[in-house]
């Protein structure tokens, strides 16, 4: 019997999280006045989390890194959001994007939770209107959709190319209304370092002052982890510079277990790297591939010549192309989900076909797409023989009408004009779908302390679907743990203030001074930078789009390598009690250096290929299916969550086994 | 190509700062310009000092992070980019970059070329917000109609990244940009119009309180804008400001 308790409750799937919702404690008003909770990180899941708890009149305490709440990376997110609200009437349902959920996350995620996710789904658009979130609109004055990978439906809403940013924008109004009704006390430019627990619960946190250096206390009646994911850990990747997992991992130590953490997400549509001192990579939304077409050449003497400057990918002809994912997928063509798509292109190029000096980029080709969009506006304007130019001209209108920003940030980076030249573009890490174990409540298996938003393990299974990352952090924030966290806190009405001088404050403050003083007072000979790519490049190279036994065990060895030498080599210029930003990074690569072997662990430990783990010793060998990624069900149908115990090494793993009542489990098919 | 760096450095709030020149090689026209500065820090790690400080995140040019005077312009000479998106083919072989922190009162230094915004935090928190509890109750999202061009006008608006570029430029650190944005998209859409005569108002008064500077229609800040925002949003802002006085 697994020490794991889900805490999902009984009844039929669709009636859980209203029954739940029923017979759940609540705190009366005033008491809220009375609990404080600690929530880090300010992105959708975090922001939202933190300005519903305000509302709702608990005392909150939020915490980022950044100068401002407004700039944590869910701004970045592109593409949308979606929501089973089916505007469109094409067949969409709740229990439709329930199943694709469950479907494009290769059956690994909890059914409970992500039907609760897709009932949700509907209450955040409602939301985020009612904010003033500006989303796309057509002329009759209704939203308007698009479609994403994975779905055969149109369910993803979207402003622009800047989804992200809206919602999280929406959240940081909401946020700053209960910062000036004082609900909210805000902490910007401060990083958490660790979890204060007592007796057991989390009660507190310990947190570093960026622009003092000053380390300090703070006590709550619950913590709430909102940091985001690890891709990091890769060091290139489309998160941002300052995205770590230092939260999360200290968390973890503390007794938080970390489900999965070999599920990433490797996003198929990036700007191909092109040089050693590049410092990330860039994402172009999934949405291009509503109109995009990818390929490469179909023979190798144009390769070539393609990559020797004598051919432009305008030259080739539709018969010397290989439109790759619609020849091998032809149901879902270019909408594949992401795992798919990246690790087609990967074949690909490790097959030769690699169209620029690197050999690491297809094309995405919108050719296609502005001729077609040309003929129907020509149509709609009444242009009889219009011209090809014209028609061109026309079409390219629509074209940056739905995707102009993201076509001249591809201009600016890659100094390219994509209307007239196809996008090259290569897989990157994106987005992490593992993370800290939580049960139904969001709730880690540290009482009190719970985790929302990309930092848990919860919803995505092994692979996420496009636009689904913003509705799982929305979701949490805004309709789920503003719930479950009451029942918790309604046991806590009579705890009063937690005060923090006490000898488990001591101790974590100790812990977290010492390891700072120890990085500034070392005389190492290398950067932090110069590790972070160190690891980056083991991780890319053995625990990247596909895996196997022997590389990953090299990984193994050669990450602790790494960590041992980064201990003793590593030079962290500054001071302590000063604007550091060496020191930051210091201890948020310290942590990686951990992270990254329980990575590795894990993906050792999984001999089976699903999502964007795939196991080169787990492929089907013959039929329709040949060279796809093969599940084991039979052994493998559970949630992998590692518990603390020293080194990564000794991690010691619990099973979470996966039932499905409600769905079929099936090997995913989109061809 | 081999560069020429002026950078300010500032050690703290407090300290006086000074200009400081620094060489760099090898470096890349495909590099973007904070790589670029990266290369200098490894330089300056490698060397003993201490490197530069600078605001930076996303280095996509949309979390508003990342600020820098660069040759007497706010994010550097190309425009509708942040610094981030700069690349070094802007530049050739041999140049001298001078690199500075925004300047305006109400952005005082924290360190080297990093600037304390969060006066515009406080002028959010006056007004920049609807109302509206997390309930899962409000009405369906097509429950009212919003006119394309309005809900599109609004869009743009919203667009603002809060990186300040604005107030940089302008010779009366003006931040009439910024609050014009946030105040222009709820202006725009009917969910705003509940609240906007406090909103504006309020948002006008923390202005002013924080320090920056009044509009004198010169244009600098729609020039330097990484987003494009445009003047209109100042012309609707005051609108919107008269009207509200006007309704008292």
């Amino acid at each position: 019997m697994s020490i794991l308790d889900s805490k999902v409750p009984k009844g039929p799937l669709k009636d859980k999280w209203t029954n739940y919702k029923d017979k759940i404690n609540l705190v009366n008003p005033a008491n809220k006045r009375s609990i404080d909770i600690i929530v880090v990180g300010t992105g959708l899941a975090g922001g939202s989390a933190a300005a519903t708890l305000a509302e709702l009149g608990y005392n909150v305490k939020a915490f980022c890194y950044q100068d401002s709440p407004r700039r944590a990376h869910s701004i970045a997110a592109q593409g949308g959001i979606n929501a089973a609200k089916n505007y469109q009437g094409d067949g969409d349902s709740t229990y439709r994007l329930f199943y694709d959920t469950i479907k494009g996350g290769d059956y690994r995620s909890r059914e409970a939770n992500v039907y609760r996710l897709a009932e949700v789904s509907g209450n955040i658009i409602d939301q985020c209107v009612a904010q003033g979130v500006p989303f796309a609109r057509d002329y009759g004055g209704l939203l308007d959709n698009r479609s994403f990978g994975g779905v055969l439906v149109s369910r993803t809403f979207y402003a622009k190319g800047q989804t992200g940013q809206q919602l999280l924008l929406g959240a940081y109004s909401a946020m700053n209304r209960q910062i000036a009704r004082g609900k909210i006390e805000m902490f910007n430019r401060h990083e958490m370092l660790d979890v204060v627990k007592i007796n057991g619960k989390a009660r507190g946190i310990i947190a570093r002052n960026l622009v003092t250096g000053e380390i300090e206390r703070h006590s709550a009646h619950a913590v709430v982890i909102a940091t985001g994911g690890y891709g990091n850990v890769y060091f290139l990747s489309t998160n941002a510079m300052g995205s770590n997992a230092t939260a999360a991992w200290k968390v973890h130590k503390k007794g938080a277990f970390f489900a999965n953490p070999c599920y990433t997400q490797i996003h198929p549509t990036c700007i191909p790297r092109s040089g050693d001192y590049q410092s990330k990579l860039t994402l172009m939304s999934e949405s291009l591939r509503n109109d995009g077409r990818i390929w490469v050449p179909k023979k190798m003497e144009d390769v070539m010549a393609i990559r020797e400057g004598k051919k432009k990918p305008t030259d080739l002809s539709e018969e010397e192309r290989d439109y790759y994912l619609e020849r091998r997928y032809p149901a879902f063509g270019n909408l594949v989900p992401r795992d798919v798509a990246s690790r087609a292109a990967k074949e690909r190029c490790d097959a030769g076909y690699g169209v620029n000096a690197t050999g690491e980029a297809v094309y995405l080709d919108f050719k296609s797409a502005i001729e077609r969009y040309g003929n129907e506006q020509a149509k709609l304007h009444g242009i009889t023989n219009a011209s090809k130019e014209k028609i061109t001209e026309l079409g390219e209108e629509i074209i940056r009408a739905k995707y102009g920003n993201l076509f001249q940030m591809y201009e600016k980076i890659v100094d390219e004009n994509p209307y007239k030249t196809p996008m090259m573009i290569y897989p990157a890490t994106h987005y992490t779908m593992g993370g800290i174990w939580v049960d139904y409540n969001l709730m880690t298996t540290v009482e009190g302390l719970y985790c929302i938003g990309e930092a848990n393990f919860s919803d995505h299974g092994a692979n996420r679907l496009g636009a689904s990352a913003l509705m799982q952090g929305l979701a949490d924030g805004y309709f789920i743990l503003p719930y479950t966290i009451g029942d918790y806190l309604s046991h806590e009405i009579r705890t009063g203030k937690i005060p923090t001088n006490t000898p488990e404050f001591d101790e974590a403050e100790k812990a977290v001074t010492d390891q700072i003083n120890a990085f500034i007072n070392n005389k190492g000979t290398h950067s932090v930078d110069y590790f972070h790519k160190k690891l980056g490049k083991v991780m890319w190279d053995k625990c990247g789009m596909s895996r196997n036994a022997t590389d990953l065990k090299e990984a193994i060895q050669e990450i602790k390598a790494i960590r041992e030498e980064f201990y003793k080599e590593v030079k962290v210029p500054g001071k302590a009690n000063e604007m550091n930003p060496e020191l930051e990074k210091a201890g948020r690569v310290a942590d990686f250096l951990e992270l990254g072997e329980l990575f590795a662990k894990d993906a050792l430990m999984r001999e089976e290929s699903c999502g964007g783990h795939f196991r080169e010793e787990s492929v089907e060998l013959d039929g329709e299916q040949e060279g796809e990624a093969k599940r084991n069900d039979a052994e493998f149908a559970f949630v992998a969550a590692w518990e603390y115990k020293g080194e990564p090494s000794d991690a010691v793993l619990h099973k979470e086994q996966l039932e499905f009542n409600d769905i079929e489990l099936k090997q995913r098919s989109y061809k | 190509m081999k560069l020429t760096l002026k950078i300010w450095r500032q050690n703290g709030s407090q300290d006086k700062g000074k200009m400081v020149d620094y060489q760099v090689s090898d470096i890349s026209e495909s590099m973007s310009f904070l790589e670029m500065m990266d290369v200098l820090n490894e330089q300056i790690i490698n060397e003993g000092g201490e490197p530069v400080a600078f605001d930076h995140d996303c280095r996509e040019g949309i979390c508003g992070m990342c600020s820098m005077h660069i040759n007497g312009e706010p994010h550097g000479p190309d425009k509708g980019i942040t610094t981030c998106q700069l690349h070094m083919r802007s530049f050739k072989d041999g140049d001298t970059i001078t690199i500075e922190p925004f300047r305006a009162k109400a952005f005082p230094v924290i360190k080297d070329l990093m600037v304390d915004r969060s006066s515009f935090e406080r002028i959010q928190q006056a007004g920049g917000y609807i109302s509206v509890n997390t309930s899962g109750n409000t009405q369906d999202a097509n429950s009212i109609p919003i006119d394309k061009h309005a809900a599109d006008m609004a869009m743009d608006s919203a667009t603002c990244i809060g990186c300040g570029a604005c107030v940089a430029s302008c010779k009366n650190a003006s931040a009439m940009l910024f609050v014009g944005a946030k105040v222009s998209q709820y202006a725009l859409l009917p969910q705003g119009q509940v609240e906007a005569v406090d909103r504006v108002k309020n948002m006008v008064a923390q202005m002013d309180l924080e320090g920056f500077g009044n509009c004198t229609n010169t244009g600098a800040c729609e020039v330097e804008c990484p987003k494009g925002i445009s003047l209109e949003n100042i012309a609707r802002l005051n609108r919107e400001y008269f009207k509200a006085n006007v309704k008292g």
